[in-house]
């Protein structure tokens, strides 16, 4: 068993997602046979392969530093679930203590 | 003249002689769609409004005199993960569920510069995960072939569009099979061009390094005049590729393979393989020996490690990509009551945001990044990467492009696979090594399985930046076997009548 519930649990906190006890015993097993099978990846034997990350590879695409128009204040704040003054309203982000 | 049943090509011309008007083409793709999409589901929005308006801008520019881009006035059905200005995107999730994005994709704005008429925002797999659409928080679109069964995925909607003849083009996205194998299953074709030639800004990232957006079309001329439309260098997106177009529309018409180097993939076949689809492919490998094509097996064997290697890398792109939806700039907020803080609301709204198989890869990406699980997993992937690539260019060595089937199967009835993750994963069998490679590959109709009468798609593969190949081959193909079939494949399809 490569991956335990109690890991899928600590796997979502991490990642912010507040999976019920029912989703976690559907995804446990299933997350369980996914990573047994992607394992076998490591059958490969690939001393010294450098690894690739992308396929094209270009490295350090610059371009010229110059201003251009952007969304007005009104148009990227148009979406937001809340907004107050002109900025995005958010929960608190700090404990009271 | 039946509108809806001509050709992108056709409607072009008859749009270029002031035959039709682009409004006529519009209303008549509006008036198909309200009358079979109740059925089929291929689309989020319909955009009636706007594509009237930009038809008729069409039309009066062109009453003027000006010079128009060949899709002028043709119509083309948008996935729903292309942002687009004054139109939702959703991305087939709860969370972007009424979000207007403030800007056009690049390829969105590219459409609306040639005067491609944009009729509507098509279903999808939430975030493109998946082969069925059956991962759209909005329900599955259905195959116009048969209404019970997939239009394959993520891509599906655009493909049940252009198979039911709700709209002549359309585009999607293939990050590891998005695009071919819905055109596979739908009996129509689709690309998924070299990885950098057609832009990703302002496309919903799902794995950056893979995804990759491209046409479906019901001929191969048809794909080709909307991958050259979209295609070409974009500042926006610093892996966009700084090179011409390749030949794309010219290889089409040409449509000529004599002397052409084919290498059938040897290990893209056996287990797992339904015999119908095997034998319609060995039929169309032997109808591009007959047109002239020195056909060769070649051996990809690492092939085999591919569609492990995706499952680690996209997911762990993906576990990174999908952090920005955070309940705080836009799209949902759940539980923001004044009690909870930023991460409990966050932690709320992406559970009730995302659905089960996003959930599912975000948990598996970040498991595979996790430290003490990286080298093991994700590297080894990584390297696994490198391994395919020089497969590819070994083959490639050999031959000018590579064939295989695009799909182990035909279309599967809706429901089969839908809680089964790693069956469902076995849809992308043949189309993965592509997007790992980052080179083009294209899938065009190549028969009927004997089983069940559905539609094969036939895979053709080439080095990036050689496109054209794909569809020199693809449409000498499609031109042999509509010698052979009398009509196209499409005319068998009888999920909506006849």
């Amino acid at each position: 068993m490569p991956i335990t519930r109690d890991e899928v649990a600590h796997l979502a906190r991490l990642s912010r997602i507040a999976l019920s006890d029912a989703e976690l015993d559907h995804l446990a097993p299933q997350l369980d046979q996914i990573i047994t099978a992607v394992a076998q990846v490591q059958e490969v034997a690939a001393e010294g392969i450098p690894p690739t990350s992308h396929a094209t590879g270009l490295t350090n695409v610059f371009r010229a530093d110059e201003p251009v128009p952007c969304l007005t204040p009104e148009e990227a704040l148009a979406q937001a679930p809340a907004v107050e003054r002109q900025r995005f309203k958010v929960p608190r982000i700090l404990g009271e203590d | 003249m039946e509108l809806t049943r001509m050709t992108a090509a056709e409607l072009s011309a008859a749009l270029a002689t002031s035959e039709v008007s682009a409004t006529e083409v519009t209303q008549a793709h509006l008036d198909r769609i309200a009358a079979v999409d109740d059925r089929v589901h291929a689309f989020l929005h319909i955009a009636a409004d706007s594509a009237l308006a930009q038809a008729a801008d069409v039309d009066q520019r062109r009453a003027t005199g000006e010079q128009l881009a060949p899709l002028a006035g043709v119509p083309v059905a948008v996935k729903d993960v292309f942002t687009t200005k004054n139109m939702p995107t959703t991305c087939g999730s709860r969370i972007l569920d009424g979000w207007h994005p403030p800007y056009d994709a690049t390829i969105t704005r590219r459409l609306k510069q040639a005067g491609a008429i944009i009729l509507g925002k098509t279903n999808m797999d939430e975030f493109a995960m998946g082969s069925s659409t059956e991962n759209s928080a909005f329900g599955p679109s259905r195959n116009p072939w048969d209404l019970d069964k997939i239009p394959g995925g993520s891509s599906g909607g655009s493909a049940a569009a252009v198979a039911a003849y709700e709209a002549p083009l359309a585009i999607g996205t293939d990050t590891g099979g998005s695009i071919r194998q819905p055109a596979a299953v739908c009996g129509i074709v689709g690309t998924k061009p070299t990885y950098g030639g057609s832009s990703r800004y302002g496309v919903v990232a799902f794995a950056s390094s893979l995804d990759t957006p491209g046409p479906f079309g019901r001929t191969v001329l048809d794909a080709a005049l909307l991958h050259e439309a979209i295609s070409g260098h974009d500042p926006m997106d610093s892996t966009s590729i700084d090179a011409p177009v390749p030949p794309v529309v010219a290889a089409a018409r040409e449509a000529d393979v004599s002397g052409m180097r084919i290498g059938v993939v040897t290990d893209l076949s056996g287990d797992g393989y339904q015999p119908g689809v095997l034998s319609r492919f060995a039929e169309a490998v032997e109808l591009l020996e007959s047109l002239g094509a020195k056909v060769t097996e070649v051996s990809c064997p690492h092939f085999k490690y591919a569609l492990p290697a995706y499952y680690l890398i996209a997911p762990s792109e993906c576990s990174s990509n999908l952090a920005r939806f955070d309940a705080m700039r836009y799209g949902l907020r759940v539980g923001d009551d004044g009690t909870r803080d930023a991460e409990e609301v966050m932690a709320l709204t992406r559970e009730a945001g995302f659905g089960a198989e996003v959930k599912r890869r975000i948990i598996l990406g970040a498991y595979a990044l996790s430290s003490g699980y990286y080298d093991a997993y994700y590297g080894k992937a990584q390297q696994v990467r490198t391994l395919i690539i020089r497969d590819f260019d070994a083959a490639f060595g050999q031959v000018d492009v590579l064939v295989s089937p695009a799909t182990p199967t035909t279309a599967f009835p809706l429901g089969e696979r839908a809680d089964d993750p790693m069956a469902m994963y076995l849809a992308d069998l043949c189309t993965i090594p592509s997007d790992l490679a980052g080179n083009a590959a294209i899938s065009v109709p190549c028969g009927l399985a004997a089983e069940d009468g559905l539609p094969v798609g036939l895979q053709v593969m080439a080095p990036a930046l050689a496109d054209d190949r794909l569809y020199r081959v693809a449409a000498a193909a499609e031109a042999a076997f509509a010698g052979r079939w009398g009509q196209p494949l499409l005319a068998s399809a009888k999920g909506l009548g006849a």
